[in-house]
């Protein structure tokens, strides 16, 4: 398997400010590759490096087999961007923003025409297409900038946050697209703060803390390595309280909100279990809330300290 | 031939958004054209009576328009700053920076489109002029040279604003700094006043900034009267500031973008 982007010993500082401190990564051609980090972690940078935007400190880096410090335009020529601050002309309409990155492109008048008309109707922006970008929705905005990275039919495709700040419906249409990319064999790079994103679509995923990658693989190998899965007992009375936790044994006890934290997966069969106990013993619970490995727990898991930003979003 | 094709490509792109948001123009056009009819029907008679033993028997309107000409073509300074500023704040410009082509083409966009503007710029406010009473005496080799020396004068201006607009980190910013070509280098100079006329301090910088000689030239060639070493100086000027504000230009276009 050939490798679309390979980086060793990337480093890049503003200022005092150490932001990706020696990381290497390897993504194969045709792969989704995430990289899963919150706010800060230094995901745009990296992205904006690896996309030629910004100049690294240090490191070898590959990208669709250029060489990124010494041919910079071969990489261009390979790649295609999507940020998560919209990059289109906002004063064009969306068929002029189209038809700009065809000119750049150096497409043919008519097949230029040609193919804006298909990612009009492919990205549902075929009304949309003749109003200015400047009267778009978030959703929409991003669904035209991501077409217009696709003009010129790039082999690798970055896509930082593609999906921050988008509704849910917006979000799941965006997955399908890529989906879709990752059907033609493009290589997809992928930053995002949402594990579920990295879940749904990537093939391989590395965390991000601080400048350093502190953990890489396949979704089901990091999630073996988060033991944050578990159920909140919510209790009405103090001895009910403990006689739970004496049944159930391994669980840790908050006398203060009344509550019992039990691991568990929060799977169906898990959950059955734990309630067959407690109704064996005659144990009433107020209520339960199951709570499943979310990035706050892969954080902890894996650097031992909590996110910075505490804006996360753990869905 | 890349960059001029791109730089072509960007130029339309420019163009597009000037047509469609014609405000930029009527906003260049509204200074030097309200300027022309301040000074003229306003102060026009009284600056005469005043100059006019010096100066001779003359119109103030054909003394008037070759600096206002100037004028007109410095208050495109701000839009282009402005336009520039903007451009850079939005996402459309990192992605051009990541795209297999010219990278100084959106900048090269910017000014071709604003030298393109200001010439528009230029004919109307003269036309405002001919309205007023004025009446050049130039042949066909003084309006060549007329029309040689705006484009030039045009780039110089054009590509200072545009390292202006790119040294600035707001879009504010990028408004305030031009003023400089504007309008505080047009009123010390001889656009409104012959040098004799001017309070000393005022009268020795007007005397050596930049404008100074291209209003004298393009005066001596509009409605005759000696030029002198004027025109070597304005054309001096011309190529000596176009190369500055290009140089300034593009050494900040190629830093990395601000985060």
């Amino acid at each position: 398997m050939t490798t679309a982007i390979g980086v060793t010993g990337l480093r890049k500082s503003f200022g005092e400010h150490v932001v990706l401190d020696g990381i290497d990564l390897h993504v194969p051609t045709g792969t989704v590759f995430s990289l899963l980090g919150p706010n800060g972690a230094g995901k745009t940078t990296a992205v904006q490096i690896l996309s030629t935007l910004i100049t690294a400190d240090a490191g070898t880096i590959t990208v669709g087999g250029h060489d990124l410090a010494t041919n910079p335009h071969g990489v261009r020529e390979a790649i295609g961007v999507t940020g998560q601050f919209s990059a289109v002309d906002r004063l064009l309409t969306g068929e002029e923003n189209l038809r700009l990155m065809g000119e750049l492109y150096r497409l043919p008048r008519e097949e230029n025409r040609r193919r804006a008309a298909t990612l009009l109707e492919q990205f549902d922006l075929v009304e949309a297409g003749k109003k200015p970008a400047a009267t778009y929705s978030g959703g929409m905005t991003r669904r035209l900038d991501l077409a217009m990275t696709l003009v010129g039919e790039p082999r690798v495709i970055f896509l930082d946050e593609p999906t921050t700040g988008l509704d849910p419906r917006s979000r799941h249409a965006m997955w399908d697209i890529i989906r879709e990319l990752v059907a033609g064999g493009v290589t997809i790079f992928l930053t995002t703060q949402y594990l579920e994103e990295a879940d749904q679509l990537a093939d391989r995923i590395a965390v991000l803390d601080h400048g350093h990658i502190v953990a890489e693989g396949t979704a089901a190998e990091l999630k073996r390595r988060i033991p944050g899965g578990h159920v909140q007992l919510h209790f009405t009375d103090v001895r009910e309280l403990d006689t739970a936790a004496r049944i159930l044994g391994n669980a840790s006890r908050d006398l203060e909100s009344l509550t019992l934290t039990v691991p568990n997966d929060g799977s169906r069969r898990a959950l059955k279990a734990l309630l067959d106990r407690l109704d064996d013993a005659s144990i009433e619970t107020e209520s339960l809330t199951v709570h499943t490995p979310d990035l706050d727990d892969v954080f902890f898991a894996l650097t031992g300290h909590k996110t910075d930003d505490q804006k996360v979003v753990t869905r | 031939m890349t960059a001029m094709t791109d730089s072509a490509t960007m130029l339309r792109r420019n163009l597009l958004h000037l047509v469609r948001y014609p405000s930029l123009i009527i906003a260049t056009i509204a200074v030097p054209v309200i300027m022309l009819l301040l000074f003229s029907y306003l102060f026009g008679d009284a600056i005469a009576a005043g100059i006019g033993g010096a100066a001779g028997d003359f119109d103030y309107i054909d003394y008037l328009v070759p600096g206002i000409l100037l004028m007109t073509i410095a208050s495109g300074a701000v839009q282009t700053a402005v336009q520039i500023r903007s451009d850079m704040n939005e996402g459309i410009v990192n992605r051009f920076r990541t795209m297999p082509i010219s990278r100084t083409s959106v900048v090269t966009g910017h000014v071709l489109g604003s030298v393109l503007l200001n010439v528009t710029t230029v004919v109307v406010v003269l036309g405002v002029g001919f309205a007023l009473g004025f009446r050049p005496t130039a042949g066909i080799v003084e309006w060549v040279a007329v029309i040689g020396l705006t484009v030039l004068v045009s780039f110089a201006i054009t590509w200072l604003a545009v390292a202006l607009g790119l040294a600035a980190k707001t879009v504010e910013g990028a408004s305030n700094t031009p003023m400089v070509l504007s309008f505080f280098l047009p009123f010390v100079s001889t656009t409104f006043l012959p040098l004799e006329a001017l309070p000393s301090g005022i009268r020795w910088f007007a005397e050596y900034q930049p404008y100074t000689p291209i209003i004298q030239t393009l005066r001596g060639l509009l409605i005759g009267g000696p030029i002198g070493h004027n025109g070597w100086l304005a054309a001096g000027w011309g190529v000596l500031l176009t190369v500055l504000g290009y140089l300034w230009s593009k050494k900040l276009f190629r830093r990395d973008p601000q985060k």
